[in-house]
């Protein structure tokens, strides 16, 4: 037993940063628009997170600054397709080539620094809870974030008129537009909540995961992310579910060397990347589930008829 | 307010204009960023690009740069027409460099005419093989090509690495994660001597001659443009959307990996763990650089490549990180995008006239 405490402590830490993202994102598709620069955001949120906190020496402004930096990031990508109607897909892979430079870029004043880890929550007894207690009360307050933010997504989408409408102006944005809705401010709203979302999951990742800054320290998680609201079929709760086993996937590298299991580590690396690809296999198949999940206006520009 | 007025037809002016005034606005904003950066930029811009080609081998370089860029991004074109999305032509690239790579390995000591022909085609097959699982995934399964395409380069990377740390180590190489060097049979020549322009430069200038060829006079490049344009008129004539996914995915798939391979067997003689400085998503953007047309895509290219040159010098020279290299790029994706809604739009001021008199 005495690997399985280890075990769910760090699949908890790899699962975070994609709960993060993709919630946003789910969020920001449920509007109609597909914004696939999430690896860019989550680059710039990680070093803006990270060069804040490690210059002010406060991981509060180090994380408003990674979740202001993910929508300004979100912030030109809906300017270019909302605005300017640009081409969805080709502007999100702008987005992060440009993402990927620009962290780069600042990130190389960066490299080598250290800095404190966001610190874990501890109230007394309940962390103290032999087996448990750790894993339930000890986590920084990002990972308890990640899980409220998912279930008031959930809430929102399910329950509120807010969520009716954003749902109405991803399935049929002339429709919603006809009843008075505007659907290029709703869609700006939910496209920078998307990249709040993104920027602070690359905090996290600089912050909490491994508190130091990297070149690409994102590794595709990004790509993953955007994977996971296609496997959740849209639906907060399968997301959930669907972040915690990829995040249990990408820990058994580590795991597996350590049980001696002796399998080349770029084998081990490539099973998170393999998994994406299976997963999304096996949900797009069935066409019929996706057509009735998948928000009917995905990545299509609308311009109000004038 | 500014608004923006639906155009009758496309500007044929702004289609050729818009690439232009991308550039010049990249270059705008360059300049604010190193200025912000603390160096002169007038003497950075300078640096970045004008200095790299002011002498005939940064001249030849900058081809040398160019050949996988315009190889992939003529195939990927064919693709963003169609609509079909393949963003991974860096994995293809990875795997091309494995399999033509690989059979120079196994020929270690060939002397054989033959060897390099034989290294293309399997550089082809692995590129295409790799192309062609997204292909397979999004026509059989309806699974998203962007995203399988993309994750299966993180798996090529990761797999030329197994093979450059392990099997395919190089025996004599005091253990660097390297292979052995490619026989000379196993080289591509150099085309012009004195410099690294190889026999990769030439085919690409016939892949761009090819592709024109296939797009203006074929039936498959007529159908791939009604696709792009009109999807459902496309549908209605009957032109079958899964053939346009098969096609697209195993040339871009083939071009890429022969890219890989001329890049392995050509600049680099040998295998290692990085190959490519990111070619295949730089081909992305040379794609739209050139508007989709191979000729625009040679020139999208050699401006592309120049980009490349100019980090590397002013790295040297400045001191800036070589992450400015792929800075530039996304930034000029960004314009390029931004200005291409001025063939479509009319950029108009001021509130619509009441009688349309605007239209």
């Amino acid at each position: 037993m005495d690997w399985l405490i280890p075990l769910i402590l760090t699949v908890i830490t790899a699962s975070t940063p994609l709960l993060l993202a993709s919630t946003g994102e789910l969020i920001t598709e449920k509007s109609g628009v597909l914004n696939l620069g999430v690896e860019g955001m989550m680059l710039v949120g990680a070093i803006s997170g990270f060069a804040v906190t490690a210059t002010s020496g406060s991981a509060i402004l180090g994380i408003l600054a990674a979740i202001i930096a993910g929508m300004l990031m979100s912030l030109i990508f809906a300017f270019l397709t909302l605005t300017l109607m640009a081409n969805q897909v080709a502007t999100g892979l702008a987005l992060t080539i440009f993402g990927v430079g620009f962290s780069a870029l600042v990130g190389s004043g960066f490299v080598g620094f250290a800095i404190e880890p966001l610190p874990g929550l501890h109230i007394p007894l309940l962390t103290d809870i032999p087996l448990v207690g750790e894993i339930l009360f000890g986590q920084d307050f990002l990972v308890y974030l990640s899980i409220v933010m998912v279930i008031a997504v959930g809430f929102f989408l399910s329950r509120t008129r807010g969520g009716l409408i954003l749902k109405a102006v991803g399935d049929s944005h002339h429709s919603a537009h006809a009843i008075g809705y505007s659907v290029i401010k709703i869609r700006y709203m939910a496209t920078m909540f998307g990249g709040a979302m993104a920027g602070l999951a690359g905090a996290y990742l600089s912050l909490s995961y491994t508190p130091m800054w990297a070149e690409n320290m994102t590794a595709g998680r990004g790509w993953i992310a955007l994977a996971l609201v296609v496997f959740a079929t849209w639906r907060p709760g399968r997301l959930l579910a669907g972040a915690y086993m990829f995040g249990l996937i990408s820990v058994l590298q580590l795991h597996a060397q350590s049980a001696g299991v002796h399998v080349p580590s770029q084998f081990m690396s490539m099973l998170p990347y393999l998994a994406t690809v299976i997963v999304l296999v096996i949900i797009s198949s069935d066409r019929a589930k996706i057509r009735l999940n998948a928000p009917a206006c995905i990545g299509q520009a609308f311009r109000p008829a004038q | 307010m500014v608004r923006l007025e639906p155009r009758r037809q496309h500007s044929q002016a702004m289609v050729y204009l818009s690439p232009v005034l991308a550039i010049l606005m990249t270059l705008f904003v360059g300049g604010i960023i190193f200025s912000f950066m603390g160096k002169n930029p007038f003497d950075a811009l300078y640096t970045f690009f004008i200095l790299p080609i002011n002498n005939s081998y940064g001249i030849s370089e900058l081809f040398v740069k160019a050949t996988p860029l315009v190889i992939i991004a003529i195939g990927l074109s064919m693709g963003f027409r169609a609509n079909v999305w393949n963003i991974g032509a860096e994995g293809q690239l990875t795997m091309g460099a494995i399999f033509g790579g690989g059979l120079a390995l196994y020929f270690y000591d060939s002397e054989s005419m033959f060897l390099l022909p034989a290294m293309f085609v399997l550089g082809a097959i692995g590129g295409a093989f790799w192309g062609g699982i997204p292909a397979l995934l999004r026509t059989r399964f309806n699974a998203n090509e962007i995203l399988t395409s993309l994750m299966l380069t993180y798996v090529a990377t990761l797999f030329l690495s197994f093979l450059v740390h392990g099997p395919w180590r190089n025996p004599e190489g005091f253990n660097f994660p390297e292979s052995r060097p490619f026989p000379d049979a196993g080289l591509l020549p150099v085309i012009y001597d004195g410099t690294r322009v190889h026999l990769g430069t030439a085919f690409a200038v016939l892949v761009v001659i090819a592709g024109w060829i296939l797009l203006s006079k074929s039936v498959i490049g007529f159908q791939l443009r009604v696709v792009g344009k009109a999807p459902q008129a496309a549908r209605h004539v009957g032109f079958r959307q899964k053939r346009m996914v098969w096609f697209t995915l195993l040339l871009g798939g083939a071009l890429s990996g022969l890219a890989g391979l001329f890049e392995v067997a050509g600049p680099i003689g040998q295998l290692q763990p990085a190959i490519s400085p990111g070619y295949g998503f730089t081909a992305i953007i040379v794609a739209f650089l050139g508007r989709l047309h191979p000729l625009g895509i040679l020139f999208g290219g050699l401006i592309m490549a120049l980009t490349y040159l100019g980090g590397e010098l002013a790295q040297i020279t400045l001191g800036l990180p070589n992450a400015v290299t792929g800075l530039f790029q996304g930034i000029l994706l960004f314009f390029l995008l931004a200005c291409d809604v001025l063939t479509k739009y009319r950029v108009r001021f001021g509130t619509p006239a009441a009688k349309g008199e605007a239209a």
